[in-house]
């Protein structure tokens, strides 16, 4: 398996290319990916158990971006683990581009689903647990939401099954940045109290910060948090993270950046910079 | 006709460890056995069919056969998306088998009606369709649903539905059964699920009658029996399709748009439910309402013979 650079560089480098990626093809969501950027990062680094010349080994963890929306930062995470080159990040957004607006099985190796509607990566992520459990096998599951998919059906029957199952091969990560695509989530339709419904369900839940690597770090060594249950971290994020003018701002949720506002973002993560103080 | 399914998978379980079945709390006194001999590979993912639709996805992922088993829309159109993207857009290999197919479950209600489901299953992309007859057409479609990497939808019966095969049949992928032969110039009635014992009986009353009638069962209707339809187009004085479905986007639908791109003048006479059906009763019952029992198929021919 492949040790990757330091996460706090990786994250940056992430950001930095999802910057680009999305002014480029003029998209949308970059506060999505911005939030999980941090998180990627950490499970890329020093979490998950892979090797991108081997992207279908049998024994890999499965990572499942549910929230296919932040299909940019996980085409740059993967490009930063190896997977594929950075270079051909910039198609993104292009006609006939291999990288499809949201996460795409075809579009590079290490995309195990391919997701955009939202609530079904969780259920695909039980199955492929489920099976690991019953067959033995030791690979892990990991599936991202983010808060606003947290409305779906779909997901509230998983967080039902999982538990009954003893899925402990399975972390739920759900990115709660606390903005959905018209408004707050806790005006469009609360969440709240979301750890104790999930712990009401029978869920091992721990609450982070998203963007504390450490924090991160600490939390995926643990899992599974507690033995016969499936494990959820709830990350406390903020939209549009790591560049001043879009955090927490629903705007940046569709918005794409001018050239001189891409300039000023890349001003702001540019390399060299104190990391610690920047992404903390 | 569901019995026979499940004991024919049953014995392929037995021979392939890849088969798993998985269910939405449906199946009480059929699935037991399954359940019993291969613990390991069943489950009763409860009444939640989107998180059963993904749950399936995600097995086949890793290299499994699985089915989902329930009644009629709820495997279906309960969990549409999940069929659309978690399986179909990855090609996965699942076989969605739903049961109670048409009014099987007349006396349910419309809620338990299956008769839209061919219409949108057939628009997915990679699927396959299977529609077995009777008994011994499901235990073919059981092997030819396995044996096939990717997603098949399996449309079958309930219990007591007739014999209309003397022994096992051997159809394929793409293939029709002939009940009654087709010579040229005559009639063709095509059918597909258990209503082409209807089918099969209406023929024999028309010949009886003295109209040149022939007779097809159509267990697979994707990919469905291009040859047999062009042979029919250019031969068939008329083609009458009979299906326990409604009359939009089912067998009918599929024989017109092959009729219109062949440029065949061959007309056609197509028969189904109607598409709003507020009554309750058992099959045959509704059935007979809607004239797709063997009398109300023969004289609906008939009629349309005399018209042409």
């Amino acid at each position: 398996m492949k040790k990757v650079r330091d996460s706090l560089q990786f994250a940056r480098a992430v950001r930095r290319n999802v910057l680009r990626m999305i002014a480029q093809a003029k998209a949308s969501h970059i506060g999505s990916c911005l939030s999980t950027v941090d998180i990627l990062a950490v499970l890329y680094s020093d979490c998950l158990r892979y090797d991108p010349s081997q992207p279908r080994l049998p024994e890999r963890d499965r990572f499942l971006l549910s929230k296919g929306h932040a299909a940019a930062a996980l085409y740059a995470t993967l490009a930063e683990a190896g997977f594929i080159s950075s270079e051909s990040l910039l198609t993104y957004g292009q006609n006939a581009s291999q990288f499809y607006g949201h996460a795409t099985h075809t579009s590079c190796p290490g995309i195990e689903i391919s997701s955009g509607s939202l609530g079904h990566g969780l259920p695909v992520g039980i199955g492929i647990a489920l099976g690991a459990m019953r067959e033995k096998r030791n690979f892990r599951t990991f599936v991202m939401l983010s808060d606003g998919e947290c409305d779906e059906g779909s997901n509230w029957e998983g967080f039902l099954f999982a538990p009954h199952h003893k899925l402990e091969n399975l972390t739920v990560i759900i990115d709660y940045n606390k903005i959905q695509s018209f408004g707050r989530t806790d005006e469009v339709l609360s969440l709240e109290p979301f750890a104790e419904k999930l712990r009401a369900f029978d869920w091992a839940v721990r609450e982070l910060d998203g963007h504390d690597h450490s924090a991160l770090r600490e939390a995926f060594a643990q899992l599974p948090f507690q033995s016969g249950k499936p494990s959820a971290i709830i990350a406390h994020t903020v939209k549009g993270k790591g560049v001043s003018f879009m955090e927490n701002d629903l705007l940046w949720h569709y918005r794409n950046p001018s050239p001189e506002q891409l300039q000023q973002a890349l001003n702001e993560l540019a390399e060299g910079e104190d990391d610690a103080k920047r992404v903390h | 006709m569901r019995n026979a399914f499940i004991s024919e998978i049953l014995k392929i379980a037995a021979v392939d460890a890849g088969i798993w079945l998985i269910t939405g709390d449906l199946g009480y006194g059929v699935l037991e056995p399954f359940a019993k001999q291969f613990p390991e590979r069943f489950l009763n993912a409860g009444v939640a069919e989107q998180n059963m639709t993904g749950i399936a996805a995600g097995l086949a992922l890793d290299g499994r056969t699985v089915l989902t088993y329930s009644i009629a829309n709820f495997p279906t159109f309960r969990c549409l998306e999940q069929i659309r993207n978690d399986i179909c857009y990855h090609n996965g290999n699942v076989k969605i088998i739903s049961v109670g197919a048409g009014v099987a479950y007349g006396l349910h209600g419309y809620t338990h009606f299956g008769i839209e489901d061919l219409a949108v299953m057939r628009c997915l992309p990679n699927m396959k369709i299977l529609s077995p007859a009777d008994p011994a057409e499901a235990r073919r479609a059981a092997h030819l649903a396995t044996s096939e990497k990717g997603p098949v939808y399996v449309r079958i019966g309930k219990n007591g539905e007739p014999a209309l095969h003397k022994s096992d049949t051997d159809f394929g992928f793409g293939s029709s059964l002939e009940l009654h032969p087709f010579t040229f110039g005559g009639v063709a009635i095509l059918a597909t699920g258990s209503i082409a014992f209807h089918a099969s009986k209406a023929t024999e009353i028309l010949k009886t009658a003295g109209v040149d009638a022939a007779c097809f069962s159509l267990p697979s209707l994707l990919p469905f029996d291009e040859s047999l339809l062009r042979r029919l187009a250019d031969e068939a004085r008329l083609i009458v399709t009979v299906e326990e479905h409604g009359a939009i986007g089912g067998l009918g639908s599929m024989v017109a748009e092959r009729l219109c791109r062949h440029r065949s003048r061959c007309p056609l006479l197509p028969l189904a439910l109607p598409s709003s059906i507020a009554l309750v009763g058992n099959q045959e019952f509704l059935l007979s309402q809607f004239g797709l029992d063997c009398d109300g198929i023969a004289k609906r021919v008939i009629e349309e013979l005399h018209s042409l």
